[in-house]
């Protein structure tokens, strides 16, 4: 009898202690889930996200001295220093996938936002999911236009999308013509046909008519491609005198080699996304050289910006390797929704979106070459997010443009494969 | 001749004889025991990765390593086979067509979790750059590789032939009833069969690591395309897999070159549906 009695205290206690620690987890975590490619085809890519978001997070919850959103205080001082707890899902790069991730992350790991997930085909099934079930999504590292000119209420984007990269390599283009005093008539684009590559694709055609170059060939495929010989005969065949090539990672490698292989080498070859992952240097080694690539960032920054240097410090510690392009982009993510849901001093979603359409985060606290942080109260895309041009030299990718930003002078015209060693 | 023509259609041949070695090993296995081995890119994936590691560690150029990859994966055929594929076939058809499948997906991963994702290339091998032909360019590791598979697809073909295994597998994939009463021990012939099959497709991985980025997914693109290939050429069918594999590089590239590039894949496989329409059993299958 007796013992049966203290059986009945004990669990009333047990009862009582995990109820009362499950209230004070709830008060001191806040779930963000992120969706990202972390297996499959683009994987090594994912990686790289997660390594920028883990360790935005790291600086959000502990105490730094950066000049960054909630660097300074550990965790969220509006919510009783609160933590941000990232739950990572894997899309293995599909759509379908993005969107059940997405899903199972609200409905059973209940988070409060999302982040994420790099490719925009993935991102659009993603933030479909987020906006059904009306929880907030930034979104750093996905640069399909079409993304913000959906209306979504919950659908956010700090980084530039592809149509500011677009109409920023044919500034480009003009400036070099004026710069350098030479005549650049035809352009050939080149890109991946899924929602990313050819709505890059679109863009530049409109922007090449708009600029008056003339487009001598326009070449879409498949990324998923074992070879790419036909693309290349297509572009040779058609003399242009710069390449633009919309592409992830898989086929950039593919492409440079293929290049290399049958001679093509026009003037300049601007390029995105694909050529500035980690993975591509590494395996191309000095074919990758004189390639330019758009970027939001790129290490000589730290010259002119010194939290630059202070957060490739962290990362180089953490990871052993510099920050590349794609983790600098995850990074600012969590910054933004961390800093909104402070603000609103609520995980509510409707308050975080009021809080994150007050955003107005200054140029010095971001690790990009802006303004700052502020949506577009209609689109909720950043209006301050613009890109940059890199040239890989000597295997490192160095600014070249805008011209008065530029780390080192742009080599023009891109020298013939047979010249080089 | 237009300009880039010839270009075209040699690159045709040279990615369409590396289809075809991929694809032999496959018809092998799936003419002897009925069996969809999905885990074949993945063997793919495996033998570049050998040839990687060999070259990486010990500096061994990947012409050298041929031999290894193939010795390593027959063993590793063989063993699948005995260990996992083999209980299964006495199972539901369902378990049997599946079983490959978790084959893929273990071998994938684990090459990530052991190697991780990364995109790796063999920089400096013993034939690397291209001959300038004058109206065309020539990659030598892809004319290397291009000779290697040719060799050793008729390799395959004569030990098919003439040694009495190869006339045992034959038979095998012919009538398996008969050829069991007529004492041959089929159940060998099945482990020797996919033993051979994944031996192939590593020395086809060592060949390719030459030119191509190797990753722990890379078996994917090469795995869709070899079954097509095999389904073009008659399940079973060596011969059918080599002329088919070099169909189907052709078709790709001149394909990609005289339509639209975004097609090209369209195209082979319209070639394979036009094919199966006509002869369901491929071209040389019987």
């Amino acid at each position: 009898m007796r013992s049966k009695h203290w059986l009945g205290i004990c669990l009333s206690l047990f009862l009582i202690v995990g109820f009362l620690s499950s209230v004070q987890a709830q008060q001191k975590v806040i779930k963000i889930g992120a969706v990202y490619p972390l297996t499959g085809n683009i994987a090594s890519t994912g990686l790289d996200n997660r390594r920028g978001v883990d360790l935005a997070v790291d600086i959000i919850n502990g105490k730094y001295n950066l000049d960054l959103p909630l660097a300074l205080e550990e965790g969220l001082p509006n919510l009783g220093g609160a933590k941000i707890e990232i739950v990572y899902a894997d899309t293995k790069g599909d759509p379908k996938n993005g969107m059940a991730e997405a899903e199972r992350l609200i409905t059973q790991e209940k988070v409060v936002a999302m982040i994420g997930a790099y490719q925009s085909s993935v991102t659009k099934t993603a933030s479909q999911a987020t906006e059904r079930l009306k929880i907030p999504y930034v979104c750093s590292d996905s640069s399909s236009p079409t993304l913000t000119e959906r209306g979504y209420k919950y659908f956010f984007r700090v980084s530039p999308h592809d149509a500011i990269f677009a109409k920023d390599q044919f500034n480009f283009l003009k400036d070099l013509e004026k710069n350098k005093k030479i005549k650049i008539k035809t352009v050939a684009l080149l890109y991946e046909n899924t929602e990313f590559g050819s709505n890059v694709g679109k863009a530049e055609k409109k922007y090449a008519e708009e600029f008056g170059y003339k487009v001598v060939a326009d070449v879409s495929y498949s990324a998923n491609a074992t070879d790419v010989t036909s693309e290349v005969g297509t572009l040779v065949k058609s003399k242009p005198d710069v390449l633009m090539h919309a592409s992830y990672i898989t086929d950039a490698i593919l492409f440079t080699k293929t290049f290399k292989e049958m001679g093509f080498a026009p003037k300049g070859i601007l390029t995105m996304a694909g050529y500035i992952e980690p993975g591509y240097l590494p395996a191309v080694k000095n074919d990758g050289n004189f390639i330019i690539v758009r970027s939001t960032f790129a290490l000589d920054l730290a010259k002119r910006k010194p939290l630059v240097a202070k957060v490739n410090e962290l990362f180089k510690k953490k990871y052993g390797i510099d920050m590349s392009e794609n983790a600098a982009r995850s990074f600012m993510a969590p910054f933004v929704l961390a800093e909104a849901i402070n603000r609103a001093k609520t995980t509510e979603s409707e308050a975080i979106v009021q809080a994150l359409l007050q955003t107005d985060i200054p140029g010095k606290q971001v690790i990009y070459p802006w303004q700052g942080i502020k949506f577009d109260p209609q689109t909720h895309q950043n209006i301050y997010a613009q890109g940059t041009l890199v040239q890989v030299l000597q295997q490192e990718y160095v600014t070249i443009w805008p011209f008065d930003s530029a780390a080192k002078d742009v080599v023009w015209p891109f020298p013939a494969w047979k010249s080089r060693k | 001749m237009p300009e880039q023509l010839m270009q075209q259609i040699i690159n045709g041949l040279m990615i369409g004889f590396m289809y075809s070695l991929i694809a032999i090993g496959l018809t092998l296995i799936w003419g002897v025991m009925n069996i969809v081995n999905f885990a074949h890119g993945d063997f793919l994936m495996i033998g570049m990765f050998t040839s990687f590691w060999l070259f990486t560690i010990y500096g061994v150029d990947p012409l050298f390593s041929i031999p290894i990859c193939f010795l390593l994966l027959f063993v590793m055929g063989v063993a699948i086979y005995r260990f996992i594929v083999s209980k299964v076939m006495k199972g539901p058809m369902l378990a049997q067509l599946v079983v490959t499948f978790g084959v893929s997906i273990f071998l994938s991963n684990l090459a990530v979790y052991l190697w991780t994702p990364d995109f790796r290339l063999i920089s400096s091998t013993f034939f690397q750059g291209t001959w300038d032909m004058g109206d065309f360019n020539l990659s030598k590791p892809k004319a290397i590789a291009s000779m290697g598979s040719i060799i050793t697809s008729i390799c395959v073909f004569l030990f098919m032939k003439k040694t009495k295994i190869g006339k045992a597998i034959l038979a095998t994939e012919m009538d398996r009833e008969s050829a069991l009463l007529m004492g041959i021990n089929t159940e060998r012939i099945n482990s020797i069969s996919f033993g051979i099959g994944a031996a192939l497709v590593g020395v086809a991985g060592a060949f390719l690591s030459t030119y191509y980025y190797i990753y722990p997914q890379v078996g994917g693109l090469f795995g869709t395309i070899a079954f097509s290939i095999v389904a073009l050429g008659g399940f079973g069918s060596i011969e059918g897999a080599f002329i088919a594999g070099i169909l189907v590089g052709l078709a790709q590239t001149l394909g990609g070159f005289f339509f639209d590039p975004a097609y090209k894949y369209a195209i082979v496989f319209m070639i394979y549906l036009i094919t199966i329409w006509i002869r369901p059993k491929g071209l040389l299958g019987w």
